[in-house]
């Protein structure tokens, strides 16, 4: 069943709507999970989850033991145009949480989104990567909540789970307003920004199905479910550009790499030259890799997981 | 007056976006004034811009006290500027959420852990800056409360107002928040226009930054002895709703004073020209902030009042 969460009248002629689909299972239970997705606008990995999702709950509804309520597109207008930020206000949806019920348009959104969520047993909150670096898929867990939220995250067939991240769980996010008000929240982050990658869209999936098993609401099938690793900050190795100019990778996303083993180079198109090469400063797992080619000092270019053997 | 780069980011694209300090007197760290941050903010850089012009002047009149040393900062985002855009880069990241900033963090993290360290040492911060709602104020001062706050001195710029915020999660990252963390005496300074310049309320800013300086005893400046600030909470500010969205047809200005049942504004419907709502105001008071842009949603603040409580 479609629902408004939240409806207001726009200058002109059309009107922001954020919408849930309610799926209610023939099993009787009182048990609610959410998934939502599509806060940031350039972030479509979400889209297909949620299609998914909601395609085969439909189709097995007796093994539905109560209520999968899924939000698909919470910065609507963003999505409508690939934009990151909430257009025209250019402001983070992300960092808007906990809102309020008497501010701003968009502030008043938060507020209804996270009233509408309050109550669930549990919710997620899918995220792609954004334009510039692919991601392998992972939950991101703060160290805050971690007690609470590591057995669940290492059900969601993720290759891994990072402890203390980035800003996915920051305090102004809706994660961290939805796990203080009680509501077990979990940050998938998976892929790459206005791209969907099916086969790691699948991999969530079951992962999503096998802990809506876990926590009594799905009593059908799930498929094989991997174990992630589990690493903290200190175990992430951050290669950050140097140098400014155009970021050729020399390996694939998702390697193992060496200590010494070259990641890429950094070239001048003007000069034709190299202007740095960029080599692992520790062997591990490259779960990061930039995807997007102009750089400067600073950017991200790479995240290694250290302290693993390679499969 | 000595020139010194504070920052140099490079770009394959472009020169480099070199980030100026102006150094005015010498001795001890006094005042540090900061201009547009954002690419939008056109008046803070004209505002320090004069701010320069001033007080070469007064430093080649030896009107800068002994053992005092001041430096005016006019432009962070200059490359925004030059290409119409409110914030840095690609990334599209916002250099006033960045702070204190991180020295080995990603490019915007960096400007900002550069800039910080250039600027934390000084006795009084002052920020010239927008707000995240567009719109206009009456010229004001703006705290946050974070127990560190001295309304006192934010009185010494003899503007009307002098408002404290309680500061939400977003506000954290924020240079005036991280400022008073490190025991500088922040203050940002409004004045009723970001992306075009308004002469009048320009000179207003810098007759009360010239005052504020005189009355710290960093400078000597003959000068107006300003207004006696009336200190608000942004609380107590009475926030204007519109009920409807459409063209927003303002009738009233920052600093009007306004009786209950005036008539501040219409909504006007886009393709009929009807008008859809009037809105009107609340409570006795004064404007202080309103809303400028032509078109309005639902649920948005036109316009927020300052209560009068006396005649």
């Amino acid at each position: 069943m479609m629902e408004e969460v939240f409806s207001i009248e726009l200058p002109v002629g059309e009107r922001l709507t954020i919408r849930k689909n309610r799926i209610a299972g023939k099993v009787p239970s009182q048990k609610r999970f959410v998934i939502v997705t599509g806060v940031h606008g350039d972030e479509f990995e979400g889209q297909y989850i949620c299609y998914e999702i909601a395609r085969r709950l439909m189709e097995h509804l007796d093994s539905l033991a109560g209520i999968v309520d899924i939000y698909p597109a919470l910065n609507p207008l963003g999505l409508d145009i690939a934009e990151r930020n909430i257009p025209r206000l250019d402001m983070d949806l992300n960092r808007m949480f906990p809102g309020r019920e008497d501010g701003t348009t968009m502030e008043r959104a938060a507020a209804a989104i996270i009233r509408d969520i309050a109550g669930a047993d549990m919710c997620l909150d899918v995220h792609a990567s954004d334009i510039f670096v692919k991601e392998l898929p992972q939950v991101r867990v703060s160290e805050e909540f971690a007690d609470q939220l590591l057995p669940y995250a290492k059900l969601l067939n993720t290759d891994m789970v990072w402890m203390n991240a980035s800003a996915t769980v920051h305090e102004s996010t809706l994660a961290h307003s939805m796990n203080m008000l009680g509501v077990p929240t979990l940050v998938v982050e998976m892929g790459v920004g206005t791209r969907i990658d099916i086969g790691y869209g699948n991999q969530v999936i079951e992962g999503i199905f096998n802990l809506m098993k876990e926590i009594g609401i799905w009593q059908g099938e799930v498929g094989r479910i991997q174990y992630p690793v589990i690493s903290t900050d200190g175990e992430v190795e951050f290669i950050r550009s140097e140098a400014v100019g155009v970021f050729l990778p020399a390996i694939a996303h998702n390697h193992y790499v060496k200590k010494g083993d070259k990641l890429g180079e950094i070239v001048s198109p003007l000069e034709g030259k190299i202007l740095d090469e960029i080599t692992a400063g520790k062997s591990g797992l490259v779960f990061t890799l930039r995807e997007y080619p102009f750089v400067r000092k600073g950017s991200l270019l790479a995240r290694i997981l250290t302290g693993i053997d390679e499969k | 007056m000595r020139k010194e780069e504070i920052c140099t980011v490079r770009s394959p694209y472009r020169q480099d976006m070199v980030i100026q300090g102006y150094h005015f007197g010498k001795g001890e760290p006094t005042a540090c004034i900061l201009g547009s941050v954002r690419g939008n903010e056109m008046q803070q850089m004209y505002i320090c811009s004069q701010l320069v012009r001033a007080l070469k002047e007064l430093e080649a009149n030896g009107c800068i006290n002994a053992g005092k040393e001041i430096m005016v900062v006019p432009v962070v985002n200059g490359m925004g500027m030059n290409v119409g855009r409110r914030f840095f880069g690609v990334e599209d990241m916002d250099i006033n959420r960045m702070f204190p900033g991180k020295e080995d963090g990603d490019t915007t993290d960096r400007i900002a852990a550069e800039i910080f360290e250039k600027i934390r040492e000084y006795t009084y911060g002052i920020q010239l800056t927008s707000f995240y709602m567009t719109g206009e104020f009456v010229p004001h001062v703006r705290m946050m409360e974070t127990g560190f706050q001295n309304t006192s001195l934010a009185n010494l710029f003899g503007l009307p107002y002098v408002v404290v915020r309680k500061p939400s999660p977003l506000d954290t990252k924020t240079l005036n928040y991280n400022w008073q963390n490190e025991m500088t005496a922040a203050f940002s300074v409004y004045t009723n226009k970001n992306d075009t310049i308004d002469e009048k309320s320009a000179r207003q800013a810098v007759a009360a930054v010239l005052r504020f300086l005189t009355r710290m005893g960093a400078i000597r400046y003959e000068s107006h002895s300003g207004y006696i600030s009336h200190i608000i909470l942004e609380e107590d500010l009475i926030d204007v709703h519109v009920l409807k969205g459409g063209i927003f047809k303002g009738l009233v200005e920052p600093g009007e004073d306004v009786r209950y049942g005036y008539l501040l504004a219409e909504i006007i419907d886009p393709y009929e020209g009807y008008v859809k709502e009037t809105i009107t105001a609340p409570t006795d008071g004064i404007v202080f902030f309103a809303h400028t842009e032509p078109l309005i949603s639902e649920g948005n603040i036109a316009y927020r009042l300052i209560h009068r409580l006396h005649e």
